[in-house]
């Protein structure tokens, strides 16, 4: 018996989720907009911090900022409301492959935070002139869109384990202190101690650390970054897959 | 494999020859709510079979075990010889399922297109809006439609794949009936094709009109199975009903050849193969009866009959 090739659902799958976040305005505007009004409000101070212009490193945070946003909410949110309409119940019953569902998900989720990263980058630019070279521009969007990943997973987790009238209130719960945190407003030696001893344990100071790190801030032991959010995202496809089986348990056995 | 060359030949049967579609024995609970106490039932190319029963009788339930949403308790569920959850059965099914949801930002086009990916022989998108009349909804998004569109763009996304077996659970509900005339046009030809169908509908008029076989369930279990003739020729031939000056009493019919007996008020209903020897003895005693009707039971009089007092 036949089955139909993997490609092409990949392909429309991908196109469809793309199309389908793009025309939620509540999604589409704030995961671009937002981090681009933020700048305006903090990026444009005068100083330095480390080596490089305070504009510059604000630049790398918001960047850091509107990925980790799309990652959430993209996945977040629509997992939530997917389930939440029974949407999943009738892509069940078809021969949707999972690969193909999941690749879609995560491709539109690196999609969209490309498109919010270069928004970001023109808005930096226009009312700051910031300007990188070419080389750092790459080295923070490709560090940023792999580093998502993690975040991806947790967004899958948090709309598996959550309602969709749930999920958007904890994401919000989660993510602005998370960032706050992570000093992604405000460097983390000029936020309280116990924050700065809370920061090097949340996944989003070692994200921040890989951006600062592309546009010239010096970071020691970057590798060990790369480690903690490695284990996130372990830790949040096992916290993901356990959700997705307790959910098999209740509506689908 | 021999035969699934023509997807529209009643010929075609699964790897083994068994039925596209069956259920073995099959229980399933819900904790402690048994909403399928041992179902058998088979499903063959170019049978349309319209499951009937009361809500809550297992319909649902045994839809969800054959399309492989469920597993069953006990027994067993196959679709095409296979278990229903494995990919190779459900490129060549379709399914209709009761509050389903689609996404809403997607324009009625594009959920067809990326449906027909999901499949490995598509139907033309064309051909596919024309069979469920949507050929002018093609450019709408799916929240701008109405529930009987919604429905239709369901029915839409059952068939594109071009299915050799479709579940289609309660298919009609919000179509006008101009809509469901149409709709039942194409499920004929459908099954003419070869296709097997499942159908569940509170239509018994539909069952009637579409059903080559009807399987009567009721709390859990297969009360009756057959043509609709035959299922209809299960209960008293005719419906009888009158009004009565004064109220009346279960024992004012006792002994009396009759079924289903419904007292209202001063309106009575009942269903009897005899009419005349029951109206004779009424009238015999003394019975003031007005308003008096006899016609012949339906599909609706012969479930009724088959699903009322079981527990």
């Amino acid at each position: 018996m036949k089955t139909a090739r993997l490609l092409p659902m990949v392909a429309a799958q991908t196109r469809a989720e793309f199309l389908k976040l793009w025309r939620l305005p509540a999604f589409s505007v704030t995961s671009i907009a937002l981090p681009a009004v933020f700048y305006l409000f903090i990026g444009l101070q005068q100083g330095q911090y480390s080596s490089v212009n305070i504009h510059t490193y604000i630049l790398a945070s918001l960047a850091a900022y509107a990925a980790v946003n799309v990652s959430l909410f993209s996945f977040g949110i629509s997992v939530a409301v997917e389930r939440g309409e029974r949407m999943d119940a009738l892509m069940r019953a078809t021969p949707l492959r999972p690969i193909a569902y999941l690749i879609g998900k995560v491709a539109t989720a690196i999609g969209f935070a490309f498109v919010a990263l270069v928004a970001l980058y023109v808005v930096a630019y226009i009312l700051g002139k910031v300007l990188l070279p070419i080389d750092q521009y790459v080295n923070l969007t490709a560090r940023l869109l792999i580093g998502m990943v993690p975040f991806i997973a947790m967004g899958f987790a948090v709309g598996y384990l959550f309602g969709p009238r749930a999920a958007l209130p904890v994401i919000n719960l989660v993510y602005l202190p998370m960032a706050f945190a992570s000093g992604i407003f405000f460097p983390v030696r000029v936020l309280p101690d116990f924050i700065q001893k809370i920061a090097p344990y949340l996944p989003m100071y070692h994200y921040g650390r890989l951006a600062w790190n592309a546009v010239g801030v010096s970071e020691e032991n970057l590798l060990q970054s790369v480690l903690w959010l490695a284990g996130y995202l372990v830790l949040f496809t096992a916290l993901t897959i356990w959700a997705a089986q307790r959910e098999e348990q209740r509506r689908f056995s | 494999m021999p035969g699934s060359t023509a997807s529209s030949q009643a010929s075609i049967r699964s790897a083994d020859g068994r039925p596209f579609a069956e259920l073995v024995d099959a229980h399933k609970s819900y904790g402690d709510v048994q909403a399928l106490k041992g179902v058998s039932l088979a499903v063959n190319a170019g049978e349309l079979v319209a499951m009937l029963g009361p809500n809550g009788a297992g319909k649902t339930t045994a839809i969800s075990l054959m399309t492989g949403l469920r597993k069953p308790t006990s027994g067993s569920a196959r679709l095409f010889g296979l278990a229903p959850t494995d990919i190779r059965a459900r490129s060549r099914m379709g399914v209709m399922l009761q509050e389903s949801g689609v996404p809403l930002s997607l324009r009625v086009r594009e959920i067809v297109d990326l449906f027909r990916t999901y499949y490995p022989r598509p139907l033309p998108t064309e051909r596919v809006l024309e069979i469920a009349s949507i050929s002018d909804l093609g450019g709408k998004l799916i929240s701008q439609l109405s529930g009987g569109q919604k429905q239709r763009v369901y029915f839409a996304l059952a068939v594109c794949g071009d299915p050799d077996m479709l579940f289609l659970d309660e298919p009609t509900v919000g179509l006008d009936v101009a809509s469901r005339r149409a709709f039942w046009e194409q499920v004929r030809a459908l099954v003419g094709g070869g296709k097997g169908i499942v159908l569940t509908t509170h239509y018994l008029e539909e069952a009637d009109a579409l059903a080559t076989r009807v399987v009567v369930v009721d709390h859990g279990v297969k009360v009756a199975e057959g043509s609709p003739a035959a299922i209809k020729d299960r209960v008293p031939g005719k419906k009888v009903s009158f009004t009565t000056a004064g109220p009346l009493q279960d024992a004012d019919f006792r002994d009396l050849a009759i079924q289903n007996l419904s007292i209202r008020d001063s309106t009575v209903e009942l269903l009897t193969n005899e009419p005349e020897a029951v109206l004779k003895a009424l009238f015999e005693r003394g019975t003031q009866i007005r308003d008096l009707e006899v016609v012949g039971a339906g599909l609706e009089e012969a479930v009724l009959s088959l699903t009322e007092g079981r527990g």
